[in-house]
């Protein structure tokens, strides 16, 4: 006896998260940020986080979109951006819980002058680095986590240039909390954004999501299916190790894990720290 | 004990003026990256600010500057940056966003001797073009150019006024001479000053739409962590903030953030006359240049030319209607300006019957003498 | 088939009537379905299955062929990226 009945009679857990008159969403059939939205929304839900409290920025590119589609305070702001914005909204609102949502050229391309330097100073904020290895939402060029050798719209021959170790960059720039989870580790993706959630200071989480169509075609790897299928054989949790050796090579091994959980004075309490001993009190 | 704005009669830099000024309008954040001639107004907030409670940041560059001006704007908080022209450039994508995204936010340009590295330590007053269309696309921006320190001071105010209201980004213009100018501010104490304060929706968040307009073009505005769950996205949006890519919604938007400015202009441009009139020689200037200007029109004066100065306060939106009408009785304009007739263009533009525009123009680096002016005056043609 | 030990009996707990076992009932919304096949590969208990049935889009939404086996991980709901699929547990004997 099937028991399968259409969801008009049944809500989703999430309902009261998104912005359910947007759906279907534009991304493509396969695409991991669909989980990797439902994952940071189940996070905020198990948290009993008020949605009010919670403003999320994101950058330009198919990442960029999950702005579009939460029910909060959400901005979707321009081409590697999001994080001096949301350095400027936490410094100006500091009890909110600010995200940023965005892809891996975005943050890391256009954006890393900017991640760097957020990171140096331990900036209060989280950020969830989607990787796909490409420029999605353009067509599917390469970018500064393409893997050597693959092949993309502007890399035809191959690409010659060495890829970002994203957990490695984001520790040596002073990043206090660095996680790297694919999106079939949804459930290990959802408590590490947690984690990040409640502390202070940088926290960094690479989600490496399958792109079929930017990516996973190009390169033979196949559908959506069989990136998710090579996740699965592929990759390794190795917590707690430097992530200079957390590799991800092209048709290698994926090391996954939270890497680095360090306590550290962010920002804003030094900030604080500083004033208060010079007898300024806000 | 609580810090409070310094009242009183000052001999103060122009630049310090500014910073002051932006205190007392109520600005809170501050993010900048130090650039001469601009960097005094940095410093100057660095130590008044925190005193009031406010956040001064130095961000890596200026890209990141405006953007997180943007960013605390729509946390509710009055922000502002200073720069000069080659950070101004970086700028422009920030005042694209600002506009599209309609948050209030202040801009000073205290501009130097340019194209690119240029005269990092002198005068030039050419980037008034760029305050107007810096940024890609059409829109509107308000750009003020004050003359002394005392309209550093009082200008900085009214920015910050102008820009809450019509939820734009509001450019200072103003140069290196008079931001490395000491002169007399009087600052009024604090319950004399006006401040505008952007409007609040008047509805619960179940009914509110973030860019339903107001009356005047202007949409109230929710900031974020009030339980409005905006939407803000620097795509062509419709009225709920969600993406519309279709040239029919990009007509509304965009013609509602050109009539937001246009409309209420009235309200926006200030300028100021001297002897206009009786005259037949106008001379047209701005910053630093007007004061020389307003000597030369006295020594014209003197020597019997009926001469008289319109000194530009707003450059943009510009007052083409006022140029039209003040055309009509007159001569000859003469525009007087740091740079090679980016204002002069404008007056060419606006003034009907072909009455001649003589440019008086320098490049960069030097002040226009008055001397240089009377000269303009007298010439019969360019 | 019976699963007999070494010693050739079947060990069944005593208790075994008074056991309750969570189980899933499996929601699925077949018109936001993209057919990505995400929830039918990574089942634990491969209870689902892909319909031949073309929803309006042109993609085969999942169904549940074998409900008895479904435990109510909720993983399927965790990896759906279209917001398509809702896990309510329920206990049975």
């Amino acid at each position: 006896m099937e028991k399968t009945k259409l969801m008009e009679k049944k809500v989703h857990p999430l309902e009261e998260y998104f912005r359910k008159e947007r759906l279907p969403h534009i991304w493509c059939s396969g695409c991991g940020l669909g989980i990797a939205m439902t994952s940071f929304l189940y996070a905020i839900k198990e948290l009993e986080i008020p949605k009010e409290k919670v403003a999320v920025i994101s950058g330009i590119g198919c990442s960029g979109r999950v702005a579009g589609y939460v029910k909060m305070d959400s901005y979707h702001t321009t081409h590697g951006r999001p994080i001096p914005f949301a350095t400027g909204l936490k410094l100006a609102k500091p009890d909110l819980y600010v995200v940023v949502f965005s892809g891996d050229g975005d943050i890391a391309a256009i954006g890393g002058n900017h991640l760097i330097h957020a990171a140096r100073r331990n900036m209060d904020m989280v950020v969830i680095c989607v990787n796909n290895f490409n420029y999605g939402m353009t067509g599917g060029q390469f970018g500064p986590t393409t893997p050597l050798e693959a092949i993309t719209t502007t890399t035809p021959y191959g690409n010659f240039e060495y890829p970002f170790n994203l957990p490695h960059l984001a520790y040596s720039s002073g990043a206090t909390f660095v996680a790297r989870w694919t999106v079939l580790h949804a459930y290990q993706l959802r408590q590490s954004i947690k984690k990040a959630l409640l502390r202070k200071g940088f926290s960094f989480i690479e989600v490496i999501s399958p792109c079929p169509t930017g990516f996973g075609r190009p390169n033979k790897i196949g559908e959506a299916i069989d990136e998710m299928r090579y996740y699965m054989e592929n990759s390794v949790i190795k917590n707690g190790i430097d992530p200079k050796e957390a590799e991800l090579s092209f048709r290698g091994k994926i090391v996954v894990g939270e890497f680095v959980e360090e306590e550290r004075p962010s920002y804003l309490e030094i900030y604080q720290k500083f004033l208060k001993e010079k007898g300024i009190e806000k | 004990m609580k810090a409070k704005i310094l009242t009183g009669t000052h001999y103060m830099l122009g630049d310090h003026a500014c910073a002051e000024g932006a205190i007392a309008a109520g600005c809170r954040f501050f993010a900048g990256y130090p650039i001469t001639p601009s960097t005094e107004i940095a410093e100057w907030i660095a130590i008044r600010l925190p005193l009031f409670g406010g956040i001064y940041i130095q961000m890596e560059d200026e890209i990141a500057s405006i953007t997180a001006l943007i960013g605390a704007s729509c946390g509710g908080v009055k922000s502002m940056t200073a720069t000069s022209g080659p950070g101004y450039s970086l700028m422009v994508e920030g005042i694209g966003l600002a506009v599209m995204l309609e948050v209030p936010c202040v801009i000073v340009n205290v501009q130097r001797g340019a194209p690119s590295t240029g005269l990092p330590t002198l005068v030039g007053q050419g980037d008034v073009m760029q305050a107007r269309w810096g940024s890609h696309g059409d829109y509107e921006i308000i750009a003020l150019s004050p003359n002394s320190c005392q309209e550093m001071f009082d200008l900085t105010i009214k920015a910050f006024n102008l820009s809450e209201k019509y939820r734009v980004p509001v450019t200072i213009l103003t140069d290196e001479a008079v931001g490395h100018l000491r002169e007399k501010v009087v600052i009024p104490p604090e319950e004399e000053i006006e401040i505008i304060n952007r409007e609040k929706p008047k509805v619960p968040p179940e009914e509110y739409w973030p860019y339903v307009p107001g009356e005047n073009l202007v949409p109230p505005m929710a900031i974020a962590g009030e339980g409005y769950y905006v939407h803000m996205t620097g795509l062509t949006h419709d009225e709920r903030g969600y993406p519309d890519i279709t040239g029919e919604a990009h007509e509304k938007l965009v013609r509602r953030l050109i009539d937001k400015i246009q409309k209420n202009k009235k309200d926006i441009i200030e300028y100021e006359e001297v002897m206009i009139d009786d005259a037949e020689i106008v001379v047209v200037s701005f910053g630093i240049t007007a004061r020389a200007a307003l000597k030369a029109v006295k020594e014209a004066r003197k020597k019997g030319i009926k001469a008289g100065l319109f000194r530009l306060i707003t450059i943009w939106p510009f007052p083409e209607e006022r140029i039209a009408e003040i055309s009509k009785k007159i001569e000859k304009f003469v525009v007087a300006e740091i740079n090679q007739g980016q204002v002069r263009r404008e007056v060419e533009r606006a003034r009907l019957n072909n009455v001649p525009v003589i440019g008086v123009h320098k490049l960069g680096g030097e002040l226009i003498t008055p001397d240089e002016i009377l000269e303009g005056i007298w010439k019969k043609q360019n | 088939m019976e699963k007999t030990n070494s010693k050739g009996f079947w060990r069944k707990p005593l208790d075994l009537d008074k056991i309750e076992r969570q189980r899933g009932i499996v929601y699925i919304d077949e018109e936001l379905c993209k057919g990505c096949t995400f929830c039918i590969e990574f089942c634990p208990g491969q209870v689902l299955e892909k319909k031949d049935k073309l929803n309006s889009k042109g993609y085969h939404p999942p169904y549940v062929k074998y409900p008895e086996k479904c435990t109510g991980c909720g993983f399927c709901e965790r990896v759906c990226p279209e917001f398509a699929i809702v896990v309510e547990k329920e206990f049975v004997k």
